[in-house]
């Protein structure tokens, strides 16, 4: 049907659809299709299309497993009952530029599943064209991740002006920085500079230039040059955070680092 | 709206009731419609939490439902919990986190629901409820936005709910007192 009834959409949680000014002339809903867990198998989590924002933010196991990222991205999307309705597979498929569901599943080792192209990386998903497929899971890989998520808001509940995540897993760092705001781009740790468990001074040097040398630009949210100085320090502040420093003085040094990158020169 | 209608039967309130809707129809203007006024029709952007109702038992922005969506579900709005939330309406009251009362029907659904979640996952946890804490409390609020009380009242009447709810909570009050 959705081939084939020219229009056709499917209905993910619905909070965006309703507030677009078009007709859709059939809208498929597939919340009855089993769609709304999440299942643990050996290796890895396999989250439903229809599993809620609010699902994924108590999904204790998982977010142990993650090192409570995923709580930490959505727990700031607008209200509880907001979240009770959104879904991560419309979070997802819709690639929204401003999605924090995306940013941290993107640090992470995530694939999705769809029904005519089977396992894809995340990473290569967001950039797909907006092909007439349909989203059945999200596939979060086990491994012993190290990660923290950060973000800007202007008041609490907005959107996002710029949001970061970090993630160590396999003995290596990746950083994922959306909100730019188009869609969420990843580094890996060595694109960013990024190679020991406990990020030194330099290396946290390297990871910001890397970050502000991303592509930015302006919108109602904030401009381009607040956007590109915001990501480097909260990607430094990701790396920092997720990093289990066994120092005390490293902790510090590593902190005081990101300190001094705050101030706008 | 598409001109088109379907078939649509949603339990509200514990009453059946059917009707010919259109299908992008939302479960706000619905439940209006069934003269449940106390579901406020605000923002519709799914920011201001007035138009909350129960889902099936899970607080939700009627405004982001469509009746396609909702049918064959049960919908519940504080018309059909005047026994539950009488007991939060006397801790409001006792409190002053009403003022100018607009947003009170949306805080009241979403309130009873958090009680709700909390005991529930005390049960699957094999635990007592516990007094939810400041940020949890937060968390809940943000979805409803009140431009009177500034929320330091509505976390009052919350605490004075649960404690009346929740044997553990109580105790935790008491003790918090004695200190």
């Amino acid at each position: 049907m959705l081939r084939f009834r020219k229009g056709a959409q499917i209905l993910g949680g619905g909070m965006w659809m309703r507030l677009s000014d078009r007709t859709i002339p059939c809208v498929i809903d597939l919340s009855d299709c089993g769609l709304d867990k999440i299942e643990e198998t050996e290796d890895e989590y396999r989250i439903g299309a229809y599993v809620t924002l609010r699902d994924l933010e108590c999904a204790g196991v998982l977010n142990d497993a993650c090192d409570g990222v995923l709580a930490a991205a959505v727990r700031d999307i607008v209200g509880v009952q907001f979240r009770r309705s959104a879904t991560v597979g419309g979070s997802v498929f819709g690639r929204f530029g401003f999605s924090d569901v995306i940013c941290a599943l993107l640090a992470l080792d995530t694939e999705v599943e769809l029904v005519e192209a089977g396992r894809v990386p995340l990473a290569t998903f967001i950039d797909m064209p907006y092909e007439l497929d349909v989203l059945t899971h999200i596939i979060v890989k086990k491994h012993d991740y190290q990660a923290s998520y950060q973000c800007l808001r202007k008041a609490a509940t907005d959107f996002a002006t710029v949001n970061a995540c970090a993630a160590r897993w396999d003995g290596a760092w990746h950083l994922a920085v959306g909100a730019r705001p188009a869609k969420a781009r990843l580094l890996s740790g060595a694109e960013a500079g990024v190679v020991s468990a406990e990020p030194s001074c330099d290396e946290l040097a390297h990871a910001i230039e890397a970050v502000r040398g991303l592509t930015y630009s302006s919108n109602l949210w904030g401009s381009e040059r607040y956007r590109r100085h915001l990501a480097g320090v909260l990607a430094a502040r990701a790396l920092v955070e997720a990093a289990r420093y066994t120092s005390p003085e490293g902790l510090e040094a590593a902190r005081a680092a990101c300190a001094r990158e705050e101030a706008i020169r | 709206m598409s001109g088109k209608t379907m078939d649509i039967s949603i339990n509200l309130n514990g009453k059946r009731v059917a009707a010919s809707v259109s299908p992008d129809l939302s479960l706000l203007a619905f439940v209006r419609a069934q003269g449940c006024k106390s579901v406020k029709c605000a923002c519709e952007t799914t920011n201001c939490g007035l138009c909350t109702v129960w889902l099936d038992g899970q607080a939700v922005l009627s405004c982001a439902v469509p009746m396609a969506r909702a049918n064959g579900h049960a919908v519940m709005t504080l018309e059909g919990l005047q026994a539950e939330s009488a007991d939060f309406a006397r801790c409001m009251a006792e409190e002053g986190a009403e003022q100018c009362g607009f947003c009170s029907p949306g805080l009241i659904m979403n309130v009873l629901s958090m009680e709700r979640e909390i005991r529930e996952r005390a049960a699957a946890a094999g635990e007592e409820p516990q007094m939810p804490s400041d940020e949890e409390m937060d968390s809940y609020l943000a979805g409803n936005l009140c431009r009177c009380t500034g929320y330091t009242s509505q976390r009052r009447a919350i605490r004075r709910y649960m404690a009346s709810r929740f044997a553990a909570c109580a105790q935790a009050v008491v003790a918090g007192q004695e200190e």
